[in-house]
Formats: structure tokens, sequence, C-alpha cells
């Protein structure tokens, strides 16, 4: 096959990181010896030893508390979440070390840290595995908020994660991991702040991120079919968000959509929204949408797991309304 | 040994919720041998807890003044642990963990008192910058981890700075040694961390001393009332871990203790827990009405001050002379009022820095 997996882009960032620096090391569950649940870390334990790619017992709170320690020591660890969503077990040492431990040190310590692992919805794997912790840590200081969505920005964001200085929680997508793409030739690295400027377009703006990207893509199609030129832009940084590209793009089409695969209630599109009013408001034509995940559980059955995340009809339907009457209502 | 082990027998048999006193305990101690030491170190001993004695009552004191603000927890009568422990460690070498009772951890892993005092007053000259307080000290220099302010958070940070040291050793093939001290208390024994940590220090041997400073109460909650097994030192066994019990009102005993546990960890042998059995003298914070605590507890502990036991160890030896000591705390109360004038003059912290220190890179 021609190309690299996404999984494997990730796999050859750490890699080469760790080859470029020998503080680089990563922990968590099954990242050693099984070469991690998607197989970000394969072969690395054989490469760099059980120090290096450290197989942790299952206790998310403490490998993590103790990546900060680690940090704050002068190691450069990644952690991996086995599932995004165990990190809710460790968001008390995400939030109050990783996030808050520089400022309320004075400046003391720095913890370079990246916390990886694959979120979102999947395919009918229940409630518990189908999180989208991004929104759930939005508000924490501190920390920065990447999500990764090609194979090209995989490598590029993670090595640059990996190199920053700050805390970078890092989201991949569990349906992502099998997209494949020529890599770029040599060392590259993806700046962690700017949005990507997927397609130019100027009638409507859609910002979206992570998986989404993929569905928006096909919205844009779509619209095309139909005469309608969308700017399509991944944000790729959650927080902070590249309000520069962002603003650019609305004074240019003068109508934004967000789509979005968090729920709705205090979802990365709320905040989104609310900076897009402070910052854009003279320059929109007509309110700004969100088109987010229902405010439930994701389900288990296939049926309603689809109507809980939007699809790219729902996309091409809310670029029509609000190009042709002024909003989706 | 066999006495202890037989009285858990019957206790499990017979009468399951029956614990051991903290007094009982002290009488038949597993392992009594203290450290052996020479009048420099008897006076640096000294200096280290009357330092932390005085500084804490003048904290008291500036608290009620309001010079301080929020939740203040000293740390009298618990002396003899920080200074027993680090004080057997190497300062700028090994790294210090701590909770919220932190300032005493502090001033003994070197961070000048007058950064502690600015810090509690909230000014720039502090070791955090004012933007910790009471609860978040650090310094870098003195390789003091912090003050965590949550139950358990803190023990996981000094796990991982234990776990650099072992990796600059087996990974980097440097000449580590460095031994990481978690201290914590015996509320925070009932935490996930705590087995977490203790499980993952002893898989991967590291050189960590686990320092429970058990003073009885978690703020109201009496131990016995929140502990299934309240002899924390037996929950090392578990974990295949070296544990110690020892009293912790005799900076001697505990420092022996310190010694062996730091001379394993840099043998590359593994981690320690020590239980420290000790009382504090004040409420759990300056808040706190510290209504459930009796007058029979507290007059047993006020004998035991271990300032007072050091006092007459090192004078009873004939290593020094009562006027000595007279003369170390009349030093260290002119350092602790030095400290507050500093701190009173010093700087608050620029409101146009509110932001800085969030980025690495400023």
């Amino acid at each position: 096959m021609k190309g690299t997996l996404l999984f494997n882009a990730l796999r050859e960032a750490i890699d080469e990181e760790m080859y470029r620096d020998p503080l680089v090391c990563v922990m968590g569950e099954d990242v050693g010896q099984y070469g991690g649940s998607y197989k970000v870390t394969k072969d690395l334990y054989e490469k760099y030893g059980e120090f290096r790619v450290l197989d942790t017992p299952i206790a998310e709170n403490s490998f993590t508390g103790m990546a900060v320690g680690a940090a704050m020591t002068g190691l450069r660890p990644i952690v991996e979440g086995m599932n995004m969503g165990f990190l809710l077990l460790a968001f008390n040492q995400i939030s109050n070390n990783m996030g808050m431990l520089r400022y309320t040190s004075g400046g003391n310590f720095t913890i370079p840290t990246v916390v990886r692992g694959p979120g979102g919805v999947g395919r009918q794997l229940g409630a518990e595995h189908s999180q989208r912790l991004e929104a759930y840590f939005h508000a924490v200081p501190g920390i920065k908020i990447v999500a990764c969505s090609t194979p090209t920005n995989a490598k590029g964001l993670m090595k640059a994660a990996i190199r920053d200085n700050n805390p970078v929680l890092f989201f991949e997508h569990v349906l992502l991991y099998n997209l494949t793409e020529e890599l770029p030739k040599g060392d590259y690295v993806c700046a962690l702040d700017q949005a990507d400027l997927v397609k130019q377009g100027s009638d409507i703006t859609i910002l979206t991120y992570s998986r989404m990207r993929h569905h928006c893509l096909k919205a844009v199609e779509l619209l095309e079919g139909k005469g309608i030129e969308v700017e399509l832009i991944d944000l790729i940084s959650l927080k902070p968000f590249d309000m520069e590209t962002i603003s650019k793009s609305i004074r240019k089409t003068h109508r934004v959509i967000i789509v979005e695969e968090c729920m709705k209630t205090g979802g990365i599109a709320a905040e989104l929204m609310s900076l897009i009013t402070e910052n854009c408001f003279d320059d929109l034509d007509s309110p700004p949408v969100r088109l987010s995940s229902q405010d439930i559980p994701t389900p288990y059955n296939g049926n309603l797991e689809n109507l809980t995340i939007i699809q790219p009809h729902q996309i091409v339907d809310a670029a029509e309304k609000i190009i042709n009457n002024g909003g989706v209502d | 040994m066999n006495k202890v082990m037989s009285n858990n027998q019957d206790k499990t048999s017979q009468d399951p919720i029956q614990h051991r006193e903290h007094a009982d305990r002290l009488s038949n101690l597993a392992n009594t041998k203290p450290a052996e030491i020479n009048r420099e170190i008897g006076l640096n001993l000294f200096k280290d807890m009357t330092l932390g004695r005085r500084f804490e009552d003048k904290c008291a004191e500036m608290y009620y003044r309001g010079k301080m603000f929020g939740f203040v927890h000293l740390y009298n009568g618990q002396e003899a642990i920080s200074t027993g422990v680090i004080g057997a460690m190497k300062r700028k070498h090994d790294w210090f963990c701590s909770t919220y009772r932190d300032h005493v951890h502090a001033l003994s892993a070197g961070v000048p008192a007058k950064e502690v005092m600015s810090e509690l007053f909230g000014k720039e000259t502090g070791c955090s910058k004012g933007r910790g307080g009471s609860m978040h000290l650090f310094s870098k220099e003195h390789h003091l981890l912090g003050g965590y302010a949550f139950i358990g958070e803190g023990i996981p940070v000094a796990l991982g700075a234990a776990f650099t040291s072992k990796y600059r050793r087996e990974a980097l093939k440097e000449n580590s040694d460095s031994v990481t001290a978690a201290f914590f208390g015996d509320g925070t024994c009932n935490i996930g961390q705590f087995y977490e940590c203790l499980n993952m220090a002893q898989l991967w041997k590291l050189p960590i001393i686990f320092v429970v400073e058990n003073n009885k109460w978690a703020i109201g909650m009496a131990h016995d009332r929140a502990t299934s097994e309240t002899e924390i030192w037996r929950k090392a066994s578990a974990f295949g871990m070296s544990g110690e019990e020892v009293d912790g009102m005799d900076v001697l005993a505990v420092r022996g203790a310190a010694q062996r546990a730091i001379e394993r960890a840099r043998a590359g042998e593994g981690p320690t827990l020590i239980e420290c059995l000790t009382y504090r003298f004040r409420g759990h914070s300056l808040a706190d009405p510290d209504e459930l605590r009796s007058e029979k507890e507290k007059e047993f502990w006020a004998k035991r001050d271990p300032l007072k036991k050091l006092k007459n160890d090192l004078t009873n030896s004939g290593l020094v002379t009562d006027e000595e000591l007279k003369n170390i705390e009349k030093e260290i109360d002119l350092e602790v009022n030095d400290a507050v004038e500093f701190a009173l003059n010093a700087p608050e912290p620029d409101p146009s820095e509110l932001t800085k220190y969030i980025w690495a890179e400023n």
C-alpha cells in the first residue's frame, strides 16, 4: 500500500523524537510489549527499552501524576490514554498539576508533557468509550489542546507537541487511525497553534476538527455541485483557537458554521461561537450556526449512534439554508 | 515483633474494630534504633526544628493580625519528621514533596524563611512569587516539588521524580542516585493514589520514601474511624515493600529510620514506607475550632514535645549545653523576625504580570 497509515505517522513522530532526544519517554497501559492498543508505539519497546517505553499498571491518576513529576525533574514524557475517556480518572492531575502547576509555582517548574490517545465516537463502542474530552478539559488553564485529522498533520503535530515545553493534550480519533497518505519527506513539524485552511471558498466558512473534517469534506463536495463555494478550516488547535485565520475567513465569507463531534452544551463550538460573536460580529451577515452532537450518552445501537453525531447531509442542509434564507430556522 | 503479630491475630478473631492506640504502639515499636549523631549534627537538627516551631508560631500570630489569608495549616508537634527525614537527605540533590502542611518541609529543604514568609504574605519575593500561597510552596532551586493541596495528589508527582532518578541511571546510564521523599498524612492513606504509587514504586524499585505523618486526625475524622487497618506501615508488606513504624516525636528515631530507607533507595533496592506516629499541637488549620480532640489526648502528646525531647537528649548526652541551645533559639527568633520584616516590606506582584507563568515561554 502506498502512503503511511495515520497510526504509523504518529509512531514515526514518536520514534524520531525519542531518537532525537533521550529525555523523551512514553508511559501508559500496554504501550510497551503490546505496542499500544492502536499500535502507535509498536516496536518502540524493543528499540528503546523498558524505561523509555514504560508499561504501567492500570492507574491513570497515578501514572499521569508520575509524568508530571518526571517532567518537573527533567524528562519529557508522553502519556498514552489507552482511550481518552480513561483520563477522566486523571482529571485532577491534568487540571491541578499539569495545567496549573507552572503558574502556582510562580514559574519554578515547567511541565513538558504530551497526553495523547484516541477519543471521539467510534463504531458502537458504547457511551464510556465514545467521549469527547476536549470539551471537558477546555477550561483548564495552562494546557494546549490539539486534534489531528490526517496522517500528515498527525506526524507534524505530534513532533511539535513533544518539543513544546507546555503540557499538550493531543486528540487522535479512533476512526481515523487507518487513513493513508503520503507524508512529506524529512523532518517536518506543524505549528500547534495554527488552523489548517483545507479549502478556499467565498460563500461560507465551515470550521471543524478531527473526524468531522472528513464529514465536512463530503459536504463541501456536495455543496460545490450546487454552486456553493465553501471555505473549510480545520481548527487543529482547540486551545487556543487560531482566531487570526478564523476572523480572516469570516471577513471574506460573512457566514460561518461550526461542525463538531462534541455535545452541544459546553462544547468546543460553544466557546468558539462566543469568540466569533465577540470578534467578528460586524462581519457576519447571518447568525453563526453550530452543528453538534446530541446532549446524550452515545447509544450503542448503530442507527441511534449515527443520529447522535452530525452527518454530511446535515451540513449541506445548514449551509444551503444559511445562504438561501439567512439562517437555519 | 511476635507480640505485635499475636495482637493482630487477637484483633481479627475477637474484636475486628479494636485498634491499638498510638500510645500503646509507641511503647511496642518494632525497630527503635535511633540515629547516632555528633555535636554538629545535633545542633543542626535542633536549629531546624526550632526554626520550624518558631516560624509556625509566628504564622499564627500574623494570621490573626490579618497579614496572611486563606487556609493555613501549621506543623507544630510534627517537627521531628521534617527534620528527621530531610535532615538525613542531601539538599539540592534529593527531592522533597509535601502537602498543604508544607511550610516546615520547605524550611528543612533549605528554602529561606524570608521566601516562605513572603509567599504567605502573597508577595513577589515569595518562593512561588505570591501565586501559590500557603498550600503551594515550590522551589526548583531547593528541589521542593511543591505543596499539594488535595489529598494524595503529591504522591504520584513524587513518584515521577523518583522515576526520573531511576531513568537517568537505567536509560541514560548517568551516575544518578537521588532519592525522593513524599510526605503525607494518615488521611491520605485511604485514597487510591497511595496504593497505586506503592505498587508502582515497588514494582520498579524506585528510590522513594513514603513518609506517613500519622497525627491521628484527618481534620475531624479520627484515624481509627476511617481506617480498617490502622497500622499503616503494615500495608507496605502487601506490596512486598519494606515498612517501618517510628516514634514521630523523636527526631533521632525518625532520622534512624530515614537513614535505613535512604541507604536502600540509593543502593537501588527500592522504596520504603515509614509511618511516623505523631500529633499536631494545633487544629487542622487556623480556621479549625478543634472541638473533637480531648484535653487528655492533647496533654499526653504535649508531654512528648519533640523539641523538648531533643533538647533533653542533647544536654543529657553532654553534646551541648543549655546555654548553647538558648542562643540558637535567640538566633532563630531573629531570623523569623527578619523574615516577617522582609515580607512586610516586600513588593506585591505587579498587576501587569497577572497572566505571567501560564506558559513555559514567559
